[in-house]
């Protein structure tokens, strides 16, 4: 049986953090009224002028830096034109002659734990398109211009992928990346980062490629990993059954697991690219460009460095919390606070994740504040709750972001540490169960932990549990 | 004698002065355009009663101090390519026939900080393409020195509406030459400014690379004020220019002793209509005996201006017309199926046949596989002549020589031959390629009574220097009121 080999490349969109538009100075907050945030540069009014939004180009260019690019220091936009009721003006400003960042790469790690290098081919700066609301119950079509005119970068990668692992692997990298510069949220299934995936198939030890197909609407690390699948199987059965591969645009339906022929090459459109005469070429000197680098924030493998350094946590730890940004701020902003890294890296480690695979969420979406952590923290180690409460406690501050002081207090969880009241419930669990103390007597330890179990149910769980076993033992004596 | 018959300085002053009021302006001017709208078809849009509200707030705001230049209160009207709030704005297009903007122009609003009256919106051809303003979809205007003759184009609206005397002065636009080739056509005075000088917020794009916004007026003087009233540096319009140099009405002086006068022998070769010539180079006369010095030159590449700026302003307007599809605004086709069916139909029955023509060629010369033989090369070419620009101004203050190549021809005759209709242009557009300020005024008439003009070209950021020798120039003769003022 012959051997295939997938090849893969990318075009990543990713909706950049700007407050305003690409072109005129709209807010870009999403989900505002129908064709609230809009003006006539954005609608495409006749007359209008695009004006460029310096911020696009500074976040192009921190993305550019961090991929390992040359940055084009003369470039300029183009239009590209296709008519489509999205599109206001029938052209996107976009870039394609000289687009802002060339020949860059990102460095990710394979299945085997080798490291391989993905080649950008280049990244360029447009604007998005409005959106098009079908009225179910009309025969009209109606426009949203909100999101006409937001910023955009693009990212083209090389043909260097072989694998869905090693895509997924490319797209949390430069997820990791952007997140890290503050440019872009980069969620996809908001659609603030998009992937198309260009896929071909070749025998294995081939020189040359394969014909490639482009699928759309993948919303989810899971449509990806499924779509190249599926897209490497049709492919593969029609090579071995003799059929050519055709050239096309295909879209994903993460539901029926298939991608269907949206349009081939031949009827690809012409876009008539030309130089946008509306907007000068924008000049970047060495001193923005110096002046940008030395603005570039903490990367991930610096802060995985100052991490193990710094706050002396297991590598293995620092690995998980640098991965994502939201993390590693919730790591640093609280152990500010309270100065116990430790501490703070095991609760994001072990009951953070616990609850973000419970409830099926991304750390982006983390709504607790450093804050409580840190004075739930507080609260162990001054034994004012003991661990399971403490567990109890921090599921509220992960739900409802609570003051977990307040919550002790009004709750009454506060861990007994009372000598007195805690001894008497002792005694009369030992009074209560002769048997499991003669077991232990008669050296059954392990008895030992039933008689634990029912002083804590007594105490309704607020007991120190070393203290239980102290006093216990002290008891059975 | 008619307040419209006065320049608009002049008319400024008396309004200045109290003589005046500028309800007296605005109605004279409403009431000659009632006289002859019928004869001249200057006007798309007069809407009487915006005109008369806005003179009474002029009035009060002269009243108070608020304008005080020389424009207040001066009745002018504006070309139908630039937008004006609440007011219809239609480039002469049936595309555009309902569409009215919601936000004004900035050279029109600057014209409004001045105190100016907006009379209306005067008619072009449709979308700035044509130099006759015979293709607007709401009839040809004529020319008030023979209205069986065009005006010239594509701003023929704003230049016959200055000669026939229904306003005191006008704007214009200029992307090959259609402020300066209708000004030579109507007997009046319009200057092109240097790219960037003039916001072109506002302005209904044809070619973005060329247009520039312009004065039309009676005299050299009055198109050196309103350029100072309306240059600006726009942060709305990434290509307009910060300019320090914007007091163009300083270089209104009688003086070009020693002034440097370049005539290019290329301008006055095979075409050029004899009695043009020699209107044009009597006025080089006039200006040598006032001390200038004049010497013809080859200036080069004449011949290559018209196919490069066909295929430059082709391409731009085919991808800035494109938004006129019937979704947003403007016209919408009647009975359609489905979406492409709609653009189909509303664009085939919204443009006319020259709009359409110069479309199809901007598509075609933007299309894969011609981009580099023609897009491409005319941008070469667009550098090469700013480049024998560059070099003839090493030697030269000004440049001189016909705005046209004849007087304006009858209706009619140049649509059937749009070919012969561009080489027209020859004259003016490679000043537009090259940027540069040009400015046309009367030097003479033909045999036939209609107006010729000269053309006076500055280098980049020029104007004064041009300024100066057209009013000199404009010492030596007498303004000549067009048989309908």
């Amino acid at each position: 049986m012959k051997q295939f080999e997938t090849v893969i490349g990318l075009e990543v969109h990713v909706e950049l953090a700007t407050k305003t538009k690409i072109f005129c100075s709209c807010s870009t907050e999403f989900g505002g009224e129908p064709n609230s945030h809009t003006c006539p540069v954005c609608t495409g009014m006749p007359g209008s002028l695009p004006v460029l939004n310096k911020q696009v180009v500074e976040y192009a260019i921190a993305v550019g830096l961090a991929t390992n690019c040359t940055i084009t220091q003369n470039c300029k936009f183009d239009r590209k034109n296709y008519f489509y009721p999205d599109n206001p003006q029938n052209y996107q400003i976009s870039q394609l002659y000289l687009p802002i960042c060339r020949d860059g790469s990102v460095e990710i790690e394979t299945e085997d734990g080798g490291r391989k290098n993905i080649g950008i081919h280049e990244i360029h700066m447009e604007e998005d398109a409005g959106k098009l609301v079908h009225d179910e119950w009309g025969e009209n079509s109606l426009v949203d211009f909100n999101r006409s005119g937001v910023p955009l970068i693009e990212i083209v990668s090389e043909p260097d992928m072989r694998s869905a692992d090693e895509v997924v692997a490319y797209l949390e990298k430069l997820r990791l990346i952007i997140q890290y510069l503050g440019a872009s949220d980069c969620k996809l299934q908001e659609g603030s980062m998009r992937a198309d995936v260009n896929l071909s198939v070749r025998e294995a030890g081939a020189s040359e490629f394969g014909t490639r197909t482009e699928m759309k609407n993948l919303n989810s690390f899971k449509a990806i990993r499924r779509a190249i699948e599926g897209e490497r199987e049709r492919q593969i059965d029609l090579i071995e059954s003799g059929q050519k591969i055709i050239q096309e645009t295909r879209r994903w339906d993460d539901a029926k697991e298939y991608s269907y022929a949206m349009r081939s090459k031949e009827d690809a459109q012409d876009y008539r690219y030309f130089p946008e005469p509306d907007l000068v070429p924008i000049i970047i000197s060495d001193e923005w460009l110096d002046e940008i680098r030395s603005r570039q924030p903490e990367l991930r493998t610096e802060k995985l460095e100052r991490y193990k350094r710094e706050f002396n946590i297991p590598e293995y730890d620092a690995g998980i919390i640098t991965s994502n940004k939201k993390l590693a701020d919730i790591f640093e902003e609280t152990t500010a606070i309270c100065n116990n890294p430790k501490k703070v890296s095991n609760w994001l480690m072990v009951e953070t994740m616990r609850l973000l695979k419970e409830h099926e969420m991304e750390p982006e979406q983390i709504t607790f504040s450093p804050e409580n952590l840190a004075k739930l923290i507080q609260l162990t180690e001054d034994r004012a709750v003991n661990s399971s409460v403490a567990k109890e406690v921090f599921e509220k501050i992960f739900e409802e972001d609570i003051d977990p002081e307040k919550y002790v207090e009004e709750h009454g969880l506060k861990a007994v540490s009372d000598d007195g009241a805690l001894r008497s419930t002792i005694e009369k669990v030992i009074a209560d169960n002769p048997q499991s103390v003669e077991d232990y007597k008669g050296g059954k330890k392990k008895a030992i932990g039933f008689l634990v179990g029912q002083t804590m149910k007594a105490m309704q769980g607020k007991a120190d549990p070393a203290m239980v076993n102290k006093i216990l033992a002290e008891l059975l004596q | 004698m008619s307040l419209m018959n006065l320049t608009a300085v002049e008319l400024g002053k008396k309004i200045k002065a109290g003589e005046v009021s500028v309800e007296e302006a605005a109605k004279e001017a409403l009431a000659a355009a009632a006289k002859k709208e019928k004869a001249v078809n200057s006007f798309v849009t007069i809407d009487e009663e915006k005109v008369l509200a806005q003179a009474k707030e002029v009035q009060r705001g002269i009243d108070a101090g608020k304008y005080t230049g020389p424009l207040a209160g001066v009745p002018a009207a504006v070309k139908d390519n630039m937008c004006t709030e609440g007011m219809l704005t239609t480039c002469s297009s049936k595309i555009l026939g309902n569409f009215v903007p919601t936000y004004t122009c900035e050279a029109v609003l600057n014209l409004e900080r001045a105190g100016a009256v907006i009379i209306g919106k005067t008619n072009m051809d449709e979308f700035a393409m044509g130099s006759t303003t015979e293709t607007s979809a709401f009839g040809a205007t004529k020319n008030p020195w023979n209205t069986e003759h065009v005006p010239g184009g594509s701003s023929g609206g704003s230049c016959a509406a200055v000669a026939a005397e229904e306003c005191s002065y006008a704007l214009g636009s200029d992307t090959g030459g259609s402020i300066r080739q209708p000004s030579s056509f109507c007997g009046v005075t319009g200057m092109k400014p240097t790219y960037g000088t003039v916001s072109r917020y506002g302005l209904i794009a044809y070619g973005s690379s060329l247009d520039q916004i312009g004065p039309v007026a009676k005299d050299v003087t009055d198109c050196a004020v309103i350029l100072e009233a309306i240059a600006s540096h726009d942060k709305k319009d990434s290509t307009s220019i910060e300019r320090k140099d914007c007091d163009f009405s300083t270089a209104l002086v009688d003086d070009v002793w020693g002034m440097k006068i370049g005539i290019p022998r290329d301008y006055f070769g095979e075409g050029l209509d004899p009695e043009v010539r020699d209107a044009v180079m009597a006025a080089a006369k006039e200006l040598e005996k006032k001390g200038a010095v004049i010497e013809e030159f080859d200036l080069s590449l004449v011949e290559y201006a018209i196919p490069a700026y066909y295929v430059i302003a082709c391409a731009e307007a085919s991808s800035n017309l494109a938004r006129f599809d019937g979704v947003k605004y403007g016209y919408r086709t009647d009975g359609f199926a489905g979406l492409h069916n709609m653009y189909k139909k509303t664009r085939s029955e919204g443009f006319g046949a020259e709009v359409k023509r110069r479309i199809m060629l901007g598509s075609f010369v933007l299309s894969s596989g011609y981009y580099d033989a023609y897009y491409l090369k005319a941008l070469r070419t667009k550098a090469l002549i700013k480049q024998a620009f560059d070099k003839a101004f090493e030697k030269y203050d000004v440049i001189l020589g016909p705005a046209a190549p004849t007087t304006a021809p009858r209706i009619g005759d140049s649509l059937s031959d749009p070919i012969k209709m561009y080489l027209g242009d020859i004259y003016t557009i490679s000043v537009n390629l090259a940027g540069l300020p040009g400015i046309s005024l009367p030097c003479g008439r033909d045999s036939g009574g209609l107006p010729i003009g000269v053309q006076l070209i500055g280098n980049c950021f020029g104007e004064k220097e041009i300024i100066r020798a057209a009013y000199a120039f404009e010492q030596t003769r007498e303004y000549e009121h067009s048989p309908l003022a």
